[in-house]
């Protein structure tokens, strides 16, 4: 087993502001205010993935998920330690990826796909099977300005899992699809964890960590609070337990989904 | 991941992952990566030379009526209220050469600073190589000077047809000029992207900085005025200051290439005697060494944009999060 990706010692920190007025700076070195304005989003995280395995990231809001998936695709880098990959990656980072609103569809699948890798042959390869997979209709020939929200993450999720990658990222992705898409989706990263691609899976529900990840790191206010199985993480957020979580009827639904998509 | 034999083997044997080495997610070549992802350099271009006028009704015809209107108002005011003494044949050419050079410079810088900003939503998604975003805003540039450049070899054909010159026959040492006039551009325009793209997100005042400087470059070259008055009126030094400019040398160059084969029999360029007889004596088109000052600049440039890159790398560790 090779290893798929190195998270040494990595801590990224943030400033709470990032452009003060001149009338602000001034004021602040009048009263000399000990101006502490920076906060570490991650602090000393280290972990490794095996090529193959799939990662379920948790936590609460604000505790670094989207910072460490931003350092692990690439998009921002780390103020100390490091972060190796190996292999291509793709996947989303929010839903909707980089797309531009005054472009078509057709013309957004070819730009996103560029953007992550791919050349014309293979995008063109692929178009067909992006296209029906998005299922956005006509509107493939008009500017993404004017989808709805649920096409418009279709649009990125698509794209995004026709990529021939080893890692591949996929941040709350399910949070804006209505009930039949999400089934597409549980099918698609099924196949795709099937295939050997490591997976880094960012969800907040319970039951769809544990269906779909064999291990889950749970990141509290910046540090690695735990790294193990999935039961543990689970109970490390007291996600478990209470009946009258909401959580528990979407894990219900969320057993038919997984029912359905291996039917499908 | 599709259906196909060899795609049922895992992904680590199918991409032999053995050998694939662990880097960093962020690695880019700067630059050069630029060009080795052609394919989505050429994406970006199209999409942008689409969106920039994108919902108008007139289009792209827009790209020229700035142009056009700038032209007018500097025939007008210098060709025909003040030029009358400037002692220029085929003004109009003179000045409108000078014009493709530095509407391209103009909109290169201008866009080039906007292009990380504009492209926030991308840039904080995506990974991949963000020189993309200045070096594509120069490339979207040039296309809009392609057009302007057609004109211009019209309005030299027609001016040797109809006007006293000798027809105008584009000549090799010309072309070169004009050529390495519009490379001059090409690279201080990529330079000053780069660099003013990343100042710019730090600190936003920027590209207003830039703007107002950016209003005074088509007074800072010889187009509308001939090249002789600021070797006549300018102390020594303070010449060779104007002459540093590289948009001046590059206006020069192309000059070269357009005007000065329009008038060549004729003396392209007078000015009275400065014995002050009153007799009108032929005055020096350009600049002495225009090839050599050219080739210097060149080199000035290059290190311009290799300064500019390092900076780029060194500021854009931190871009994503200031956007």
């Amino acid at each position: 087993m090779t290893t798929s990706i190195v998270v040494d010692d990595v801590t990224k920190s943030f400033r709470y502001q990032y452009h003060p007025t001149l009338k602000k700076l001034v004021q602040g070195k009048v009263r000399r205010q000990a101006s502490q304005d920076e906060f570490k989003a991650l602090d000393r995280v280290s972990f490794e993935v095996k090529q193959g395995e799939s990662i379920g990231l948790m936590g609460l809001n604000g505790s670094g998920k989207s910072t460490l998936l931003k350092l692990v695709s690439g998009v921002m880098r780390p103020d100390e330690g490091q972060v190796l990959t190996r292999g291509r990656i793709s996947g989303l980072i929010a839903t909707g990826a980089g797309f531009h609103n005054e472009l078509t569809g057709r013309d957004n699948i070819y730009m996103n796909a560029a953007m992550l890798g791919m050349s014309k042959e293979e995008t063109d390869a692929k178009f067909d099977d992006i296209a029906s997979f998005a299922d956005v209709g006509r509107f493939l020939d008009t500017p993404v300005g004017n989808y709805s929200s649920g096409m418009f993450a279709r649009l990125g999720f698509a794209v995004a899992v026709h990529v021939d990658c080893d890692i591949f990222i996929a941040d709350e992705v399910l949070a804006v699809g209505d009930r039949p898409f999400k089934r597409k989706c549980l099918k698609r990263m099924k196949e795709i964890r099937e295939s050997g691609i490591t997976m880094f899976y960012v969800s907040h529900s319970a039951g769809s960590v544990k269906r779909m990840c064999d291990r889950a790191i749970v990141l509290d206010k910046g540090t690695v609070g735990f790294d193990g199985d999935v039961d543990g993480a689970i109970k490390y957020l007291h996600y478990d337990g209470d009946d009258d979580e909401p959580d528990s009827e979407e894990s219900s639904e969320d057993e038919r989904d997984d029912a359905l998509a291996s039917d499908i | 991941m599709s259906q196909s034999g060899t795609d049922a083997l895992p992904v680590e044997v199918r991409h032999d992952l053995a050998h694939v080495p662990l880097a960093p997610p962020s690695r880019t070549s700067g630059v050069l990566e630029v060009f080795r992802r052609r394919y989505l350099l050429r994406l970006m271009v199209r999409r942008e030379i689409k969106a920039r006028y994108a919902g108008t009704a007139f289009g792209l015809i827009w790209s020229y009526i700035n142009p056009l209107t700038r032209f007018l108002t500097f025939y007008a005011v210098f060709g025909l209220l003040l030029g009358r003494g400037l002692g220029l044949e085929n003004f109009a050419i003179h000045l409108f050469a000078g014009m493709v050079l530095v509407n391209y410079f103009t909109e290169t810088v201008t866009a080039g600073t906007r292009s990380l900003l504009s492209n926030k939503g991308v840039i904080a998604k995506m990974a991949m190589p963000r020189e993309m975003f200045p070096v594509a805003s120069m490339l979207v540039s040039l296309w809009h000077a392609v057009p302007q450049l057609i004109i211009l070899v019209a309005a030299c054909l027609l001016t040797g047809w109809w006007g006293d010159g000798p027809m105008w026959v584009p000549d090799a040492v010309g072309m070169g000029a004009a050529f390495l006039g519009f490379v001059l551009i090409m690279v201080f325009g990529t330079a000053c992207g780069l660099l003013f793209s990343c100042i710019n997100v730090i600190f936003r005042d920027f590209q207003r900085i830039v703007q107002t400087f950016i209003n005074m470059i088509p007074f800072t070259t010889p187009m509308m005025y001939p090249y002789w008055i600021t070797y006549d009126r300018f102390p020594n030094f303070w010449h060779e200051v104007y002459l540093a400019n590289p948009v001046a040398e590059a206006v020069q160059l192309i000059q070269r290439g357009f005007w000065y084969p329009t008038c060549a029999d004729l003396p392209c360029a007078t000015m009275p005697n400065p014995n002050g007889d009153g007799t009108i004596i032929p005055a020096p088109e350009f600049a002495d060494h225009l090839f050599t000052r050219g080739f210097i600049m060149l080199a000035v440039g290059l290190v311009l944009l290799v300064v500019g890159q390092m900076v780029f790398a060194r500021l854009e560790k931190s871009i994503p999060e200031r956007l």
